[in-house]
């Protein structure tokens, strides 16, 4: 028989529990069942006329292509945000974990970034690769290509993505850093002595040892990309050019805010919703699979 | 037209702090969205107020720039913690005149506060975006500017080009002899939209869109996509493949091509003045009008503004809208306004304080700040020039500037990407009026 702790009264578990739940209900249940409730409506700015139209709002968002569009968009983004800052950060916590002398130095000046608010790292990337007067277009422009993101949409993906990957490297940096201090040396040097080469012994040992932080950092990064970028997007490229980079919370936090359409940044928000949802649920049962705890 | 993003906090917290000691005046706030220079000439002009009597207080809070500034507003309203005075850009205006419950309209206000007002002292140019079918001042016109032409003299007397250019064609030649001469660009624009798209049309006396540019009806549609818009523009993007036009942005990103002497000539804002004249180091420069189509509409017609006004929020003691009356007298007072159009390259809103700017001799002092007030008023604003009000034109000139971005990237003709702009724009529009209850 298996043993149980229980609680002999109902009172205290309750009591426990209550601050969680009730920072859920105020902070999430609350504001998205607005949103829920506020995507079936047609209201003016001011809230002085409100309609209910049912589905009309998510009815017009998908039959309008450049929704659609946004969602492929969506997908290149996410995917290379998450892709690069994982493994850029992957890369520097392996190589920071073997340094000896001033690592406290190498990690404070990889964990810099993550203070730098999102907008802020927009603009920090905006100016060196403005095509008038930016550092590394100048460069670009030396070695023969004419960055332009202005005009070209590629360029500017690159631009957001780069940005935003720039801010996150630090923390998934913390995090590999941690993960890779919590390995056991002696499984490392046990392998080394058996003849196994660097590349060998991180790809069979040490990454293995770190699939539960990968596992959490991936799906906090994808997270991180649907939902928190729009800063970064506002600050670079207004989603432009031609909507190259109009990414999907980017166009709720812009036609909500910007352009003061709550029922559609509303129905957007939920839809934005049920797809973060929905590949956090896919994440947890079919790549968790794959994680050694 | 220039977003202000610069805070002023260490004005608005001052002037927070301040308010405590007043215990007796009447209080009023004004949010406003004037950062940098321009927010401590806001301080300025509110501080003014404050000393010229002692009923009434006036307190400027910055609010981020023009759209932070609207949202914060109205979410304020939603919670009725609204200001009494608020700063809203042009294109906001459809937005604040279909809220008719949120909003007290000036001339109303200034009526029952029995405060002497009357709209003729304005300029009609600037007034008309601002005023209802019936002729009624809705806001109070506070910073309105108009785009025109920069130049740079240095590049112009380098390459042999006589004078500025005053037609497209003449642009052309212009730039071509400045690219023959070492600089790699002809010319740029700022707010590509308001300037080649609104503008255009106004100087050209075309429509943007039916039912008098949706002054008379929220039932409007745009025509953008005339054969004469679709000359223009597919005229820029052809130019744009040999940098007789080259492209810089949506706002006024554009302008280090100007200032770096890569671009020879800028259109914007004639607020731009005071940006232009503190970066353009190494060269003079000169202002001049807008260039227009010999060919096309009657040009030159006029062109629009572009700026804020301030609109008054209901909801507050009749004693603070007596406050509220007040202060707007005083901001519209020549001098207040005279110096304020000399510091900020703004159009001056009346016309006594155009006259007293003239008789201080400002303008040849420093010529080419008159071309703006010359432009919106060379000629009596028709139909098309009067202005624009459209709802969801925030979102809509986003449109605008995907479409045009498209057209000049080459991945749309000219006709492509404005009828796609037209249609989508027109979507909005129907998605405005059965919001707001036609």
């Amino acid at each position: 028989m298996e043993k149980r702790v229980v609680f002999s009264k109902l009172g205290l578990p309750i009591l426990l529990v209550a601050p969680q739940i009730v920072i859920t209900l105020v902070f999430f249940i609350w504001p998205a069942s607005q949103a829920l409730y506020q995507s079936l409506l047609l209201e003016d700015a001011f809230g002085l006329k409100s309609q209910f139209v049912w589905l009309d709002n998510f009815i017009a968002l998908f039959s309008d292509p450049h929704y659609l569009n946004s969602f492929a968009r969506t997908v290149v983004f996410s995917a290379a945000t998450a892709g690069l800052s994982l493994g850029v950060a992957l890369f520097l916590a392996a190589m920071a974990d073997r340094v000896l002398k001033g690592a406290t130095a190498y990690r404070t000046l990889i964990v810099w970034p993550y203070a730098v608010a999102p907008a802020v790292a927009g603009v920090l990337w905006f100016f060196m690769f403005n095509p008038s007067i930016g550092i590394l277009a100048y460069l670009l422009k030396g070695l023969g290509y004419d960055w332009n993101h202005y005009l070209d949409g590629t360029d500017a993906m690159m631009l957001v993505i780069l940005a935003a990957s720039w801010k996150q490297v630090s923390y998934n940096f913390l995090f590999f850093l941690a993960g890779l201090q919590a390995i056991p040396r002696s499984l490392v040097e046990a392998a080394a002595i058996d003849g196994a080469r660097p590349f060998k012994r991180f790809w069979t040992i040490v990454f293995p040892l770190l699939s539960p932080t990968a596992f959490f950092l991936l799906v906090v990064n994808i997270v991180y990309a649907f939902f928190d970028t729009f800063g970064i997007v506002h600050a670079t490229t207004s989603g432009g050019p031609a909507q190259s980079t109009t990414i999907l919370v980017y166009k709720v936090f812009n036609d909500g805010f910007i352009g003061l359409d709550l029922g559609g940044s509303a129905a957007q928000s939920v839809v934005l919703m049920a797809v973060v949802i929905t590949l956090t649920v896919f994440q947890f049962r079919y790549i968790e699979r794959k994680v050694a705890y | 037209m220039k977003p202000k993003f610069l805070p002023i906090a260490v004005g608005a917290t001052m002037a927070v702090a301040y308010a405590g000691s007043a215990m007796a005046a009447t209080e009023i706030q004004w949010w406003h969205a004037m950062g940098g220079k321009l927010g401590e000439k806001v301080v300025e002009i509110a501080e003014g107020f404050n000393a010229s009597q002692s009923d009434y207080k006036v307190t400027p809070v910055y609010k981020g720039n023009y759209t932070e500034t609207m949202t914060a507003a109205i979410a304020a309203f939603r919670a009725k913690q609204q200001p009494h005075i608020v700063q809203v850009f042009e294109v906001g205006t459809a937005s604040m005149m279909a809220a008719k419950g949120a909003i007290y309209p000036v001339y109303q206000m200034m009526a029952d506060a029995g405060e002497a007002f009357d709209p003729k002292d304005y300029l009609a140019s600037v007034t008309g975006y601002y005023t209802d079918t019936d002729g009624n001042m809705l806001s109070m016109p506070f910073n309105s500017s108009t785009p025109v032409l920069y130049y740079n003299k240095t590049a112009f007397e380098k390459a042999g080009i006589a004078g500025p250019p005053a037609t497209w064609p003449e642009v052309e030649a212009a730039a071509k002899k400045a690219q023959a001469a070492g600089y790699p660009c002809g010319f740029t624009t700022g707010w590509q939209s308001w300037v080649q798209i609104e503008n255009f049309s106004a100087w050209h006396n075309l429509s943007i869109g039916t039912k008098a540019n949706g002054f008379a009806g929220s039932d409007t549609e745009f025509v953008f996509n005339s054969p004469d818009h679709v000359k223009h523009i597919g005229q820029l993007a052809e130019w744009q493949k040999s940098k007789v036009f080259d492209y810089g942005g949506r706002r006024s990103e554009s302008a280090p091509k100007f200032y770096g002497q890569e671009c020879v000539m800028y259109m914007n804002s004639s607020a731009a003045y005071a940006g232009v004249k503190a970066n353009a180091k190494d060269f003079e420069f000169g202002v001049s009008a807008l260039p227009h189509w010999a060919d096309v509409g009657s040009a030159p017609q006029n062109t629009i503004i572009g700026g804020a006004t301030l609109w008054v929020l209901q909801g507050h003691d009749a004693e603070d809208y007596k406050a509220a009356a007040k202060f707007f007298s005083y901001l519209s007072s020549a001098e207040v306004q005279a110096d304020w159009h000399q510091f900020t390259g703004y159009l001056p809103i009346t016309t006594a304080a155009y006259e007293l700017t003239a008789s201080q001799g400002f303008y040849e002092k420093n010529p080419g700040t008159d071309v703006a007030i010359q432009q919106m008023t060379g000629k009596a604003p028709t139909e098309n020039s009067k202005g624009l009000r459209f709802g969801n034109f925030v979102q809509i000139r986003d449109i605008i500037n995907e479409e045009l971005e498209a057209i000049w990237g080459g991945s749309k003709s000219a006709q492509e990407g404005l009828d796609d702009a037209v249609s989508r724009g027109n979507a909005l529009l129907r998605k405005f009026e059965a919001a707001t209850g036609g």
